[in-house]
């Protein structure tokens, strides 16, 4: 399908702050993520620990990751590429050095280039999603983007905010928690997992969409597209020169652990059982 | 000379026919029940006495420790003991031998060959209530510990303190550490940190007549005459039951790289295993393979992905370092290497911990989508490593259409194969056509007809094809000295002739 005018795609993805949760019931080593739906895929990987200081978790020596939701975002680039739908997909993450490996891995699957926009030290610590947005926003003018792809909320703060505040800033429309999505002409069908069932949407480019689990399954970097990939090209940007101030408005007050789990009693015999329970007034 | 004892019907599914006791025929069969003691009400007493609670006798609870995890093996054991101490495994163990009660010692029993289950009415001792770590010492790495730890707790237990354990194994959820080192188990990580021969530094075991060995130095360099833990390293619970264990740790890697690659051919695999024992040297941490039928059971049965195009043969490399940045770059610069050179046509890297987990799942849960294809014969034999495949396709030729699957897959690195050849149901006919083939075979080529699993029941009178008589022999001496009345997992191990 030919299409007179360049569609880029702005795809992104926020590094995770460490926690691999994914898929099953989480155990109570994720701090951060109480009152989560989240769930755990097989095991946790990582145990996270909360800073003596009650600030937040730390992530020294934590692997960083891509957020699950968004690779999904990203996959759904690529697919539309291959699909000869869009001409370009450009891999956006913002951090210090090491995000750099994780828009490697976005190129690996498939994005022609990438665009580091560099926050680090204190300013990384706290950005949030206003910040993020702000910065996207910025590239989305400056790239001329038609369509920008994310994960629908990062794992670890699981804040679910960015897509929206993006679409918001630049007057876009939205269409979040895909599912599916169909480029028909000028418009994008979004088929969106909402509580009640699912709700399809038709929104006209540019639009902002965010990936929900199902939209689609990652593929593997294969072998050749990873050496292809050490040759494509990672810009450097920082938000000074989007004009966009990194500062936060929010102050974490405090972080805490949950309640640790009480282990359960085994006993031997239905009368050790009942005097147990009649111990703990139960009976 | 087969018998039933008229007074008591005693039902035994054993691996190969319903036949009783060990033929020609069927040497994996069991042989007729030694004259040792019934359990008495007296000796019930006694246990319940010793172990309050924990004297089981309740045919429902004891099911599951009859019978192995393949569920080929049945026993009929009426009662279960969980001591708690090695002072009580002690005590039972002199009472057994006083009054000749045959004792099958059970960890997890996730053994393959019938060696953790009784096979008549053995007592089977338990070590899962002994299952506290003793001490860690995080500069020497030096883990002691009981011996019904599971492997898995273990390892959590190490990673919080940034160590892990020298082998790893698909039944980590379930097998005991005792049980890992009674068989002296291998696993994936072998080729790296070497076997529990060299990790193990002492173990405590109560011997058959209930005497404590306490062997269990924590050091690393310790030349103060014969080293007895050699002996019971391995003997599979026929030599003496394993009560603690004192283990080597290493430090857990901060880098963990795995690569999921594709050969067109066994030779071109064999070959990336040189480049890779050149290029990535000591970060190398596991090299296993599987073939392409493995991969259409892992589709087919547990819906897996193949992450890479279809090919012949599937490797998968493991990297584990101090070092992310200096892994990367090895791995980086063999896989350019062996891509460039076509000795890969495919492949796929993966750094982030699901993804890790999901490559090696490709290769550890090969053992489960074949229990779907109904019955399976399993063989694990040790062979120089170019002659590996040839067995299976020497096996498929030889077999044709009475097998339904003939796949293999294993510890490539270490010349182990896992032969594995799958049929609707048992069948006594495919069955004659694999053995003694395959071990004639594996004897042929100086190989092992037990690389790692051990020889158990089923396996026990097999043991000459890799051990010459002399050998055997004085392994029966060791047995009959160690263990005079032979209580301790009686018909397991040495071959039935050896009485």
């Amino acid at each position: 399908m030919h299409r007179s005018s360049e569609v880029k795609h702005v795809a992104s993805y926020l590094n995770t702050r460490g926690c691999e949760c994914f898929g099953q019931p989480c155990e109570s080593h994720c701090p951060v993520l109480t009152d989560r739906t989240i769930h755990v895929q097989l095991k946790t990987f990582i145990k996270i620990r909360v800073k003596p200081d009650r600030t937040g978790v730390v992530t020294d020596g934590v692997k960083h990751s891509m957020n699950p939701f968004c690779e999904i975002a990203v996959e759904e680039a690529i697919k539309l590429k291959e699909k000869k739908l869009v001409k370009e997909v450009v891999a956006v993450s913002c951090g210090p050095q090491q995000v750099q490996e994780t828009i490697r891995t976005a190129l690996a699957m498939g994005a022609d280039r990438g665009i580091h926009v560099e926050v680090s030290g204190k300013d990384y610590e706290t950005l949030g999603p206003l910040q993020v947005s702000k910065i996207f926003a910025a590239l989305a003018k400056k790239e001329q983007a038609d369509l920008i792809i994310l994960g629908k909320q990062a794992i670890d703060d699981d804040c679910n905010q960015t897509g929206q505040m993006i679409a918001a800033l630049l007057d876009w429309p939205q269409g979040t928690f895909a599912s599916e999505m169909t480029l028909e002409a000028d418009k994008m069908k979004v088929v969106r997992e909402v509580d009640g069932g699912l709700e399809t949407i038709k929104i006209k480019l540019p639009a902002v969409v965010t990936a929900d689990l199902r939209l689609n399954t990652p593929r593997y970097a294969t072998l050749p597209n990873i050496m292809k990939a050490k040759k494509k090209k990672i810009a450097n940007v920082k938000p000074a020169d989007l004009g966009v101030d990194v500062c936060s408005r929010l102050e974490v007050l405090k972080v805490d652990e949950p309640p640790q789990r009480q282990a359960g009693v085994k006993v031997e015999t239905v009368d050790d059982l009942v005097g147990k329970l009649k111990e703990a007034g139960r009976v | 000379m087969f018998f039933l004892r008229s007074s008591q019907l005693i039902q035994h599914r054993y691996v190969h026919s319903r036949g009783l006791g060990a033929s020609p025929a069927n040497p994996g069969a069991a042989p007729p029940r030694l004259p040792f003691s019934r359990v008495t009400q007296e000796v019930l007493a006694f246990f319940r006495t010793l172990l309050p609670g924990r004297t089981i006798t309740d045919p429902d609870l004891l099911k599951s420790s009859n019978v192995d995890w393949l569920k080929t093996v049945e026993g009929n054991s009426e009662v279960l003991l969980r001591p708690k101490t090695t002072e009580e495994v002690s005590q039972i163990l002199r009472h057994c031998s006083e009054r000749n009660l045959a004792v099958c010692p059970q960890g997890g029993n996730t053994g393959l060959v019938g060696g953790s289950v009784p096979v008549f009415d053995e007592i089977i001792l338990s070590t899962s209530l002994m299952n506290q770590v003793i001490t860690f010492d995080n500069i020497s790495g030096i883990l002691t510990c009981q011996a019904g730890c599971v492997l898995e707790n273990l390892s959590n237990y190490l990673e919080e303190r940034d160590f892990i354990m020298p082998l790893d194994l698909g039944a980590k959820g379930s097998c005991h550490i005792g049980g890992n080192v009674s068989t002296n188990a291998g696993g994936l990580r072998l080729l790296r940190y070497g076997s529990l021969r060299g990790t193990v530094l002492g173990l405590e075991v109560v011997l058959a007549d209930g005497r404590i060995l306490k062997c269990l130095a924590t050091l690393r360099k310790d030349n103060t005459g014969y080293d007895l833990k050699q002996l019971f390293i391995g003997s599979e619970g026929t030599l003496g039951v394993i009560t603690a264990v004192s283990i080597l740790c290493p430090r857990k890697p901060k880098a963990v790289n795995v690569a999921f690659l594709g050969c067109s051919s066994f030779q071109q695999l064999l070959e990336t295993f040189q480049y890779c024992r050149g290029m990535l040297g000591e970060i190398l941490s596991a090299f296993e393979f599987l073939d392409a039928s493995c991969m259409s059971l892992l589709e087919k049965h547990l819906k897996l992905t193949n992450p890479i195009t279809e090919s012949p043969f599937y490797i998968v490399i493991e990297t584990a370092g101090s070092n992310a940045t200096h892994d990367e770059e090895k791995l980086h610069q063999f896989l350019e290497e062996v891509m460039t050179s076509s000795l890969v046509t495919d492949g796929t890297v993966a750094t982030e911990a699901t993804k890790i987990k999901a490559l090696w799942s490709l290769r550890e849960r090969v053992t489960e989508a074949l229990t779907h294809e109904g019955y399976t014969y399993k063989y694990d034999i040790s062979l120089p490593v170019e002659k590996i495949y040839d067995l299976v396709q020497d096996m498929r030729g030889h077999l044709g259409d009475m097998a339904k699957n003939v796949v293999g897959y294993g510890h490539v690195g270490d010349g182990n194969l896992h032969l594995n050849i799958t049929s609707p149901s048992k069948d006594p006919a495919l069955l004659a056509a694999i053995e003694p083939y395959v071990y004639e075979w594996t004897s042929e080529w100086k190989g092992s007809i037990s690389a790692e699993h051990g020889l158990g029941l089923k396996k026990r009178n097999y043991i000459y094809y890799s051990k010459p008589s002399e050998a055997v022999a004085l392994m029966g001496s060791i047995k009959a000295m160690l263990d005079p009345k032979g209580i301790l997992n009686p018909y397991k191990t040495l071959p039935d002739n050896i009485h």
